[in-house]
């Protein structure tokens, strides 16, 4: 069954403490890749068989109105098999 | 005169809200979130708390609920609507005024007497306050940090629509130490910091959060 993932990302321009927070605590664990971290929201959303074009533009619709704040986020919608 | 107190579930303060209507002179009403009806009040209070255990974003839920259709309603009309807190955080997720409200900069939960600055004294619910009157109000907060755009900001600025500043340190990392904005009318207005704590000097570290309270009492006599 195919699932809709909707990924919520604070504004590249929004400060984002949590992200932060990671960046500072990975080369306390000897982890020294990171230049930058930032934090964001997944959402996995199940609808019966293959999402059809008129579900897809729900869940943008969806996307802008609930699960994300246009405000202060972003959003992307794909289907992943 | 009545006002119209919010009970979401997870809502925290709407007692000591509706206590401070009273003290005011007020009338409290007490509000469900699942009750479409305002039961006749003249202005709406939304308290803060963690409505919907803040999932999501804090406030996203809320916003939806039934009771925010006739409030936002009668706001747009100019009824008075004051948000602190959770209810500022519901304020901005309903797009009622510009903005939004993160994390605070340095991720900790704050709980603390603050020093305000009372910028705008022209909307409904700061009318009692003088011009650059310095208040002591508990703040608390975990995502109490004022974010907008610069071209938001700068049309806050200009218009005078920014009610309260922090005083000293930046507690939380809101744009140019915002505490509380207005709309363009000065009927809505949302604060982070918490009035209804502090009128009296028995259970607050000051009287000074009940002007909110007679402001709105004044404004509606006009």
């Amino acid at each position: 069954m195919a699932k809709i993932v909707v990924d919520v990302m604070l504004k590249p321009e929004i400060l984002d403490p949590q992200g932060k927070a990671v960046a500072a605590a990975l080369p306390r664990l000897g982890f020294t890749f990171a230049t930058d971290v930032r934090q964001g929201k997944r959402f996995e959303i199940e609808v019966d068989g293959d999402p059809t074009p008129a579900q897809l533009a729900d869940v943008e619709k969806a996307a802008e109105k609930l699960l994300s704040n246009p405000v202060i986020e972003n959003f992307t919608v794909r289907v992943e098999k | 005169m009545k006002i119209g107190v919010v009970t979401f579930p997870g809502t925290l303060d709407d007692r000591d809200a509706a206590r401070a209507v009273r003290h005011a002179g007020g009338e409290s009403v007490a509000l469900w979130h699942n009750d479409a009806d305002l039961h006749g009040v003249d202005a709406v209070i939304l308290p803060g708390g963690f409505s919907y255990g803040d999932y999501l974003r804090c406030g996203a839920i809320s916003r939806f609920s039934p009771v925010m259709e006739p409030i936002i309603k009668a706001a747009q009309g100019g009824m008075p609507l004051l948000g602190i807190c959770n209810g500022f955080q519901v304020l901005a997720e309903a797009h009622l005024i510009p903005g939004a409200l993160t994390r605070n900069h340095e991720l900790h939960f704050l709980c603390r007497d603050q020093k305000l600055t009372i910028e705008n004294t022209n909307t409904a619910w700061t009318s009692s306050f003088t011009q650059g009157q310095e208040i002591l109000i508990p703040l608390k907060n975990g995502e109490g940090a004022y974010m907008c755009d610069d071209e938001t900001l700068a049309m806050l600025e200009g218009e005078g629509r920014i009610i309260a500043r922090y005083v000293g340190e930046n507690p939380n990392g809101s744009r140019n130490l915002i505490a509380g904005i207005t709309n363009e009318r000065g009927n809505i207005v949302g604060l982070m910091p918490h009035p209804e704590h502090a009128i009296d000097s028995l259970t607050g570290p000051s009287a000074d959060g009940l002007g909110f309270f007679t402001s709105v009492l004044k404004a509606l006599v006009k």
